[in-house]
């Protein structure tokens, strides 16, 4: 069966507090999940008291100031923060988004901070994304094309060829979708995923691939697209508010039209 | 996935296993036919409830009559064709969603498929036998 509760060794306890420096009147609490390979210690939820007058207005801001001021040892991925490298997903009060994205006046009450769900841990907030990568890799998400292009001149598209890509270039790849979605918890090792899947339908909706066929072939498969049940977190986490359920939705429709 | 990723043993490329036996190029017909069933089922299921309010209270002889009335008799058959069709294959996926072992899925696929298939053959040949 599909397990519904967190091993023994993974079981979250409560952490330290680190205290916010006297004198400060904006404090919030962020209860960070930490967890260290090396200690051999069960997970647990660190809170740290910030000085809000003191830290920028992003929660990545204050993950940063925290790395920086008070407790080094805070692992987390971080690169551009403005919203286009994906490095800083994780879980931010109970949604999976981008820490740079998101306001902490957002946030009611504690921030709750938690790496991205169902994915294996490898330090704190820095998820195992190995298996998704291979994933992504396993679409083939290139241009596909037997024709060579014209010498002397780049591949033509239509406006309104080019308009299909729309909603769909946009993707990051920070993977709040797919670790948002049961069914990828469930069958993640076979089934592709909202954000695999939404890059499988970039390539096929782009009028300049040849491999069309080709890809819907190797997406044809109960578990590999059909675990898709339209759940839509996907749609509802999507930091960039992309869909990747109606692209799902338009891969479904096409292996329906091309049987007759 | 937590719990695989942690008894993984093999030395595999995280490529190979997921690109592992290919895609089993099915799975449309499947989903297809859920849909299909269920838009059957829309204007199926009315009538039968409109139909055994109807019928609430009635004499037993106006029931095997109702029942016998030939275009009555087709639209049962086909609201159990599609009702058992929709219920199995639904059933189908919740099971491929959450029972991880492969014999015991196969196990479970093939039991509420086969109880379904007896379950509309008794349903129908109940019918029929008024019916005809």
């Amino acid at each position: 069966m599909a397990t519904f509760t967190l091993p023994k060794n993974s079981t979250v306890g409560t952490g330290k507090t680190h205290k916010a420096p006297a004198g400060a009147k904006k404090v919030k609490n962020f209860k960070i999940y930490r967890w260290d390979p090396d200690s051999g210690e069960n997970p647990r939820n660190d809170t740290y008291e910030i000085d809000l007058d003191q830290c920028g207005p992003m929660v990545l801001d204050a993950l940063i100031k925290i790395k920086n001021e008070v407790d080094s040892t805070l692992t987390f991925r971080r690169s551009c923060r403005e919203g286009i490298c994906g490095s800083c997903s994780m879980n931010i009060d109970g949604l999976n988004t981008l820490a740079c994205l998101k306001p902490i006046d957002e946030v009611k009450g504690d921030v709750r901070i938690n790496p991205l769900p169902h994915m294996p841990v490898v330090k704190d907030l820095v998820p195992d994304l190995s298996q998704i990568y291979a994933q992504l890799r396993s679409v083939e998400p290139w241009l596909k094309s037997d024709t060579p292009p014209p010498p002397d001149a780049e591949r033509l598209q239509s406006k309104e060829e080019r308009a299909k890509l729309d909603g769909l270039w946009e993707c990051i790849l920070c993977f709040c979708c797919s670790t948002s979605c049961p069914s990828y918890w469930w069958n993640g090792d076979r089934y592709l995923g909202p954000a695999v899947l939404l890059q499988a339908y970039r390539w096929i909706a782009d009028s300049r691939d040849e491999a069309t066929g080709e890809r819907l072939d190797n997406l044809e498969d109960p578990f590999r697209l059909y675990r898709c049940h339209t759940i839509m977190n996907c749609t509802r986490t999507c930091p960039k508010g992309l869909n990747p359920a109606e692209a799902i939705g338009e891969i479904k429709k096409l292996m329906v039209e091309r049987q007759g | 996935m937590a719990e695989d990723s942690a008894s993984i043993r093999s030395l595999r490329s995280p490529l190979g296993r997921v690109r592992g036996m290919g895609s089993a190029k099915g799975g449309t017909h499947h989903w297809w036919m859920q849909r299909m069933t269920s838009i059957a089922l829309l204007p199926l299921s009315i009538w039968l409830i409109f139909s055994l309010a109807g019928l609430a209270g009635a004499e037993y002889a106006v029931v095997l009559e109702w029942i016998g009335n030939t275009f009555n008799a087709v639209l049962l058959l086909a609201f159990l064709t599609a009702a058992f069709h929709h219920a199995a294959a639904g059933l189908q996926v919740v099971i491929e969603d959450y029972v991880r072992d492969e014999l015991k899925r196969f196990a479970a696929i093939c039991a509420v498929n086969g109880l379904a298939v007896l379950l509309w053959l008794a349903a129908s040949l109940s019918v029929l036998r008024i019916a005809l």
